[in-house]
């Protein structure tokens, strides 16, 4: 038997879990979902503390996957197990497969039409900026040594220039950065008892 | 074969994904356009993009339009299914079994030694879809797109992204046609 999670409150219904979650996938426009999670798991449904939402915070954005749905699978499995983590996942996800669904066949019926092609070019290229703010403002907020960015600067580098396949960049740059934030350089033991000779 | 294809390599992704949809970007454009009989070129990516992005909910349902193109709804289907079962099953059992690892420092030691990986290819992404939108004899009026919307959210902190990228949407009609 392993040991569970804090227990969860009051038993909810699947039913339930799928609709909080339909809300959250129908409404989280543009990114920033966790902001909607937060507000609706934590503020109204209170399924989570807030130590509880970054504990399933912190997995999610470990794992592979989207936070979004990683979130909607593991609070989903906490409340009531596998069915839930599947309510969870369906809620999430089904307004927005629908639309791109409905999307992906109008475009396929019209991918000749100036409009439509001027519409998601311009979508395409406001993506941009989107998408380089996201990622500085997550950059600013986790990463603080010169070492975080040269193993950013590397990471790109491989990618976007000599595009090495991403299955070896994580199996080579993913264990490399661990080793150098390795436990007794990250955190220096203060108790004293456990000395460790300095590198 | 397209199927099976789909199947293959969306679920090749999902398990890549550390760090999100914009981080599997690049490995994603390389294999869906580098597919000799799926027909999807950089500027179809972009578009396929652009429909994730004004979809609500997480912007790689994208998959779902891509399999469609490859497929029809049968790879729609199986294209969905196969970028997110097994992120999910992943994420289930790893948070079961989380809080045995409580304070373990090297737990921290892989979130402190991941987190500037998984900035260094939310960049790649960015570059990725920018070598797809902001290309052409337009490409000036796309970088001055990206470059509004880009000081928008990071100057101005309460901008709604969801608007800006419709608004993106609105300008390209006007100035892209």
């Amino acid at each position: 038997m392993s040991e569970l999670e804090a227990p969860a409150p009051a038993r909810v219904g699947i039913l339930e879990i799928f609709l909080t979650f339909l809300a959250i996938g129908a409404t989280s426009f543009g990114g920033g979902v966790v902001a909607y999670l937060r507000s609706s798991l934590v503020t109204k449904k209170q399924w989570l503390d807030d130590e509880g939402f970054l504990a399933a915070l912190e997995i999610s954005q470990a794992l592979p996957g989207l936070n979004a749905t990683n979130m909607s699978v593991i609070v989903g499995d906490r409340l009531r197990g596998l069915p839930g983590a599947v309510a969870g996942f369906l809620g999430i996800t089904l307004p927005g497969a629908i639309i791109v669904f409905v999307l992906a066949l109008f475009y396929a019926n019209n991918s000749g039409n100036d409009a439509v092609n001027a519409v998601l070019k311009g979508v395409g290229a406001a993506s941009v900026g989107l998408l380089l703010a996201v990622t500085l403002q997550i950059g600013h907020k986790q990463l603080e040594h010169r070492l975080d960015m040269a193993i950013v600067a590397v990471t790109l580098v491989l990618v976007s220039f000599v595009h090495v396949p991403l299955l070896y960049v994580l199996l080579v740059v993913g264990p490399i950065a661990v080793l150098l934030y390795r436990p007794h350089k990250l955190t220096p033991d203060t108790s004293g008892l456990d000395k460790k000779p300095l590198d | 074969m397209k199927l099976l294809q789909l199947l293959g390599i969306f679920s090749l992704l999902s398990v890549l994904a550390i760090g999100g949809g914009t981080a599997v970007l690049p490995e994603m454009k390389a294999l869906v356009t580098g597919q000799e009989g799926w027909g999807i070129d950089d500027a179809q990516f972009r578009d396929i993009y652009a429909i994730g992005q004004l979809a609500p909910g997480p912007n790689m349902l994208m998959v779902i339009a891509i399999g469609n193109k490859v497929a029809g709804f049968p790879g729609a289907l199986v294209a969905f299914l196969a970028f997110f079962a097994p992120a999910c099953v992943i994420a289930i059992v790893t948070s079961r079994i989380w809080n045995r690892f409580e304070g373990s420092q090297w737990r921290l030691a892989i979130q402190r030694g991941m987190a500037p990986i998984v900035v260094g290819l939310m960049l790649a992404g960015t570059i990725a879809i920018a070598r797809t939108a902001i290309v052409g004899k337009n490409s000036q009026i796309c970088l001055a797109f990206a470059a509004v919307v880009f000081i928008a959210l990071y100057f101005g902190k309460k901008m709604n992204p969801a608007l800006l990228i419709l608004a993106g949407g609105l300008m390209g009609l006007v100035f892209l046609r």
